[in-house]
C-alpha cells in the first residue's frame, strides 16, 4: 500500500519536474511585439475582429496584416494607443465610438435555454436550464455575441449607467468660429 | 537480426494494431480525410509509440516488478504516455514549428489513442526484452502510419465516387475499413511470428 502509493507519487514528481525543465529549455521565443500587443488587447477572445481570439489578432496587427481600429470592444482608445505602439497612421475620426454598454437580458422573455452561457467568452451570464438569465454587468464587455443567439431575441444592450466613479462632465460641443 | 526484422515485419503486416487488433481506430477514421494529415499523425504517433513502448518497458522492469505493484501497470502506463506525448509537442514546438502547425490538435491527442497504451500492455504480456519491446513499438507504429496512408488515399479516391446517400460519409468508410482489415488478413498466411 505504502510503496504503491509511494512510487506513484514519486514517477509523477519525476515525470513533472523532468517536463517543467524541458519545458524550460524547449521554450519558444515568440516576437515580443506580439506579446506586447496581445497585453495590450481586451483578451476576452470575443472575436469580433474576425480572427479567432486576441493571440491571432495580435499576431496579425504585429504583422501588419489588420488595421489598428479591427477591436471594437477596445473602442478609439485602443485603437490610438495600438497605433502608437505600431508607429503607424490612422484617422480616428472615422471610428464609432461606442457608448459603454453591458447586455441586458429581458427577463419577461428569457426561457432559460442557456444558450447565451456557451457563446460568452467572459461568463458573464449566470442562471440555470430553465431559469431565467442575467448579466453580471462588472464582466460584460458588450462584445454582442449573444445578442444572435438568443432565441426570444430578449438580449439587448444598454448603456451603462454613470455611478459616482464612472460620472464625468460632459465634454463641451464643438463649435466652428466665424473666421 | 534476422528475428529483429520478423518483429517488425510482423508488428506491421500480420498483426497490425489497427486493422487486426482493432486498436486505435479513433484516430483512423477521424483523421483520414487527407493524405497530408494521414502522414503528419502517422508520424507523431509512431514517435510516441516507440518512446512510451520503451520507456513503459523500463518502468515495469525497475519499478512495478520490484516493488509488486503490477496492478498499477495500467496507471502508470498512462502517466508516462501522457508525460511523452507533452514532451513530444514541446519538442516538436521548438525543432519544427511547421511540423507543429500541421498537426495541430492531434499531437496532444495521441495520448488517448488506444494503440498506444495496448502495444505498451502487450509488451508486458509477451514478455518481450528491451530491444524486442522498442522494435514491438516501431514495428507496431509503422503499420499505424501505413495503414493510415492508404486509407486516406483511399478515402480520396472515395469522396469523387458515385455513393448511394445512405451509405456516404462514415458508413462508406466503415465499409472500406472492413474490407481493407480483410485484405490484411491475407498478410497472416506469411507467418513470420
Amino acid at each position: 500500500m505504502l510503496t504503491a502509493i509511494g512510487s506513484l507519487t514519486l514517477l509523477g514528481l519525476v515525470l513533472g519536474g523532468l517536463l517543467g525543465i524541458a519545458s524550460k529549455y524547449l521554450k519558444v521565443e515568440g516576437n515580443p511585439l506580439v506579446i506586447e500587443v496581445e497585453e495590450m488587447l481586451p483578451g476576452s477572445q470575443c472575436g469580433q475582429c474576425g480572427f479567432p481570439g486576441c493571440g491571432p489578432a495580435a499576431e496579425a496587427l504585429a504583422d501588419g496584416k489588420a488595421d489598428v481600429t479591427l477591436c471594437p470592444p477596445g473602442g478609439r482608445a485602443l485603437a490610438a494607443d495600438l497605433a502608437k505602439k505600431l508607429s503607424v497612421e490612422v484617422d480616428l475620426t472615422s471610428m464609432e465610438e461606442k457608448e459603454p454598454a453591458v447586455a441586458f437580458v429581458n427577463e419577461d422573455l428569457c426561457i432559460g435555454c442557456t444558450r447565451c452561457f456557451a457563446q460568452c467568452p467572459t461568463d458573464a451570464f449566470i442562471g440555470a436550464p430553465k431559469q431565467i438569465h442575467t448579466v453580471i454587468g462588472e464582466i460584460c464587455t458588450s462584445c454582442e455575441k449573444c445578442i444572435d443567439i438568443c432565441p426570444t431575441e430578449c438580449i439587448t444592450m444598454q448603456p451603462l449607467e454613470a455611478t459616482v466613479q464612472t460620472w464625468h462632465w460632459p465634454k463641451p460641443k464643438e463649435r466652428r468660429l466665424a473666421a | 537480426m534476422q528475428e529483429y526484422l520478423l518483429i517488425i515485419l510482423g508488428t506491421a503486416l500480420v498483426n497490425n494494431v489497427v486493422l487486426v487488433k482493432f486498436l486505435g481506430l479513433c484516430p483512423f477514421m477521424g483523421v483520414s480525410n487527407k493524405v497530408d494529415t494521414a502522414i503528419g499523425m502517422g508520424l507523431a504517433t509512431t514517435f510516441v509509440l516507440t518512446l512510451s513502448a520503451a520507456s513503459s518497458w523500463l518502468l515495469e522492469r525497475f519499478l512495478l516488478e520490484p516493488f509488486g505493484i503490477e496492478f498499477l501497470r495500467i496507471l502508470t502506463f498512462i502517466l508516462v504516455i501522457a508525460a511523452v506525448v507533452q514532451f513530444t509537442e514541446m519538442a516538436v514546438k521548438k525543432i519544427s514549428p511547421v511540423l507543429y502547425q500541421v498537426l495541430g490538435i492531434f499531437l496532444p491527442l495521441i495520448t488517448t489513442n488506444c494503440a498506444v497504451l495496448g502495444v505498451a500492455l502487450l509488451n508486458i504480456q509477451e514478455k518481450n526484452t528491451f530491444v524486442e519491446s522498442l522494435l514491438y513499438g516501431v514495428g507496431s507504429a509503422l503499420g499505424f502510419t501505413l495503414v493510415m496512408i492508404i486509407f486516406a488515399g483511399l478515402r480520396e479516391r472515395l469522396s469523387f465516387a458515385d455513393v448511394p446517400e445512405s451509405f456516404a460519409g462514415a458508413p462508406i468508410g466503415f465499409v472500406v475499413a472492413g474490407l481493407l482489415s480483410l485484405a490484411f488478413m491475407g498478410f497472416s498466411g506469411l507467418s513470420v511470428q
